[in-house]
């Protein structure tokens, strides 16, 4: 069975949350991470799907204007920030989601052409499209007789 | 005053008669906001649509729920993978009367905010005070 749960991801913006949850009886949180954090924000998979390099990323709520994404040589780097604002009157229960500035820059497994790189945001899923340089695609061998 | 807490946060139990899950379960990351009218939810749920969310209230217990498709192959060849995918389900109890005829729901971006209005006799009322 897999882990079940996620922990939820961040660096700096782990300083601002606030253990409200410590005011709630018999709560149990997940996300309790004892103030560090052990992976950054926001989480990546990267895989090769033929001819390109594929990046996916979960920023839920966050809008295409709010992202950087832009890729330089074999490394891609993914900014933004993500502003969380509640009225102001309102009493905070309980705060896990992850709010504040993020950069994360990533080696990718081989080279891409920076010119040709599509990212599209969906339902809070960033998804980066990044087609292989010439050089790096596959290419077919004919294998000569005897 | 604390009326909102988890409860049963943990992976559903199986039983015969249910559908099996396919993958593994994940608690969504939530805020919980208190106004004096209304409790308001706000859970990420990156991937869920409005087509696979269920929101569930039985006698002061919300259930949210919402099936994710895998959008990669288990197969595929990854060169970081630092989260999975899979279906979200949480269970929060409330401890105050909620008007359930009026409770309102959003999905936008995978960002769910569910508001839950409070019942009229719970809400605190400020009074104005007339002097002379």
């Amino acid at each position: 069975m897999k882990l079940a749960r996620r922990i939820p991801t961040a660096s700096p913006f782990d300083l601002f949350r606030t253990n409200f949850d410590r005011l709630f009886t018999n709560a149990f949180d997940p996300f309790e991470t004892n103030g560090f954090t052990t992976q950054p924000f926001p989480a990546l998979n990267v895989w090769m799907d033929g001819d390109a390099v594929l990046a996916e990323a979960e920023l839920p709520g966050m809008k295409l204007e709010d992202i950087e994404v832009f890729v330089v040589g074999d490394e891609l780097t993914i900014k933004g920030r993500r502003t969380i604002e509640h009225a102001e009157k309102a009493t905070v229960h309980r705060q896990e989601r992850i709010s504040g500035e993020f950069t994360r820059v990533v080696t990718l497994p081989v080279e891409v052409d920076a010119a040709k790189v599509e990212a599209t945001l969906r339902d809070g899923i960033l998804t980066v499209k990044m087609p292989k340089t010439e050089e790096t695609r596959a290419r077919k061998i004919t294998v000569k007789g005897a | 005053m604390n009326t909102m807490q988890t409860c049963c946060n943990t992976t559903p139990t199986r039983s015969a008669t249910q559908r099996v899950a396919e993958g593994p379960t994940f608690a969504p990351a939530i805020d919980v906001i208190e106004t004096p009218d209304a409790f308001r939810l706000i859970a990420d749920m990156p991937g869920a649509t409005r087509e696979n969310v269920d929101i569930e209230y039985d006698n002061g217990v919300l259930t949210l729920h919402a099936r994710i498709t895998p959008r990669v192959s288990d197969d595929s060849r990854f060169a970081r993978r630092e989260y999975a995918v899979g279906d979200y389900r949480r269970t929060l109890r409330i401890g105050e009367a909620i008007d359930i005829g009026r409770i309102g729901a959003e999905l936008v971006n995978g960002q769910l905010t569910l508001t839950l209005p409070k019942t009229e006799a719970v809400r605190i009322r400020k009074v104005p005070v007339t002097g002379g």
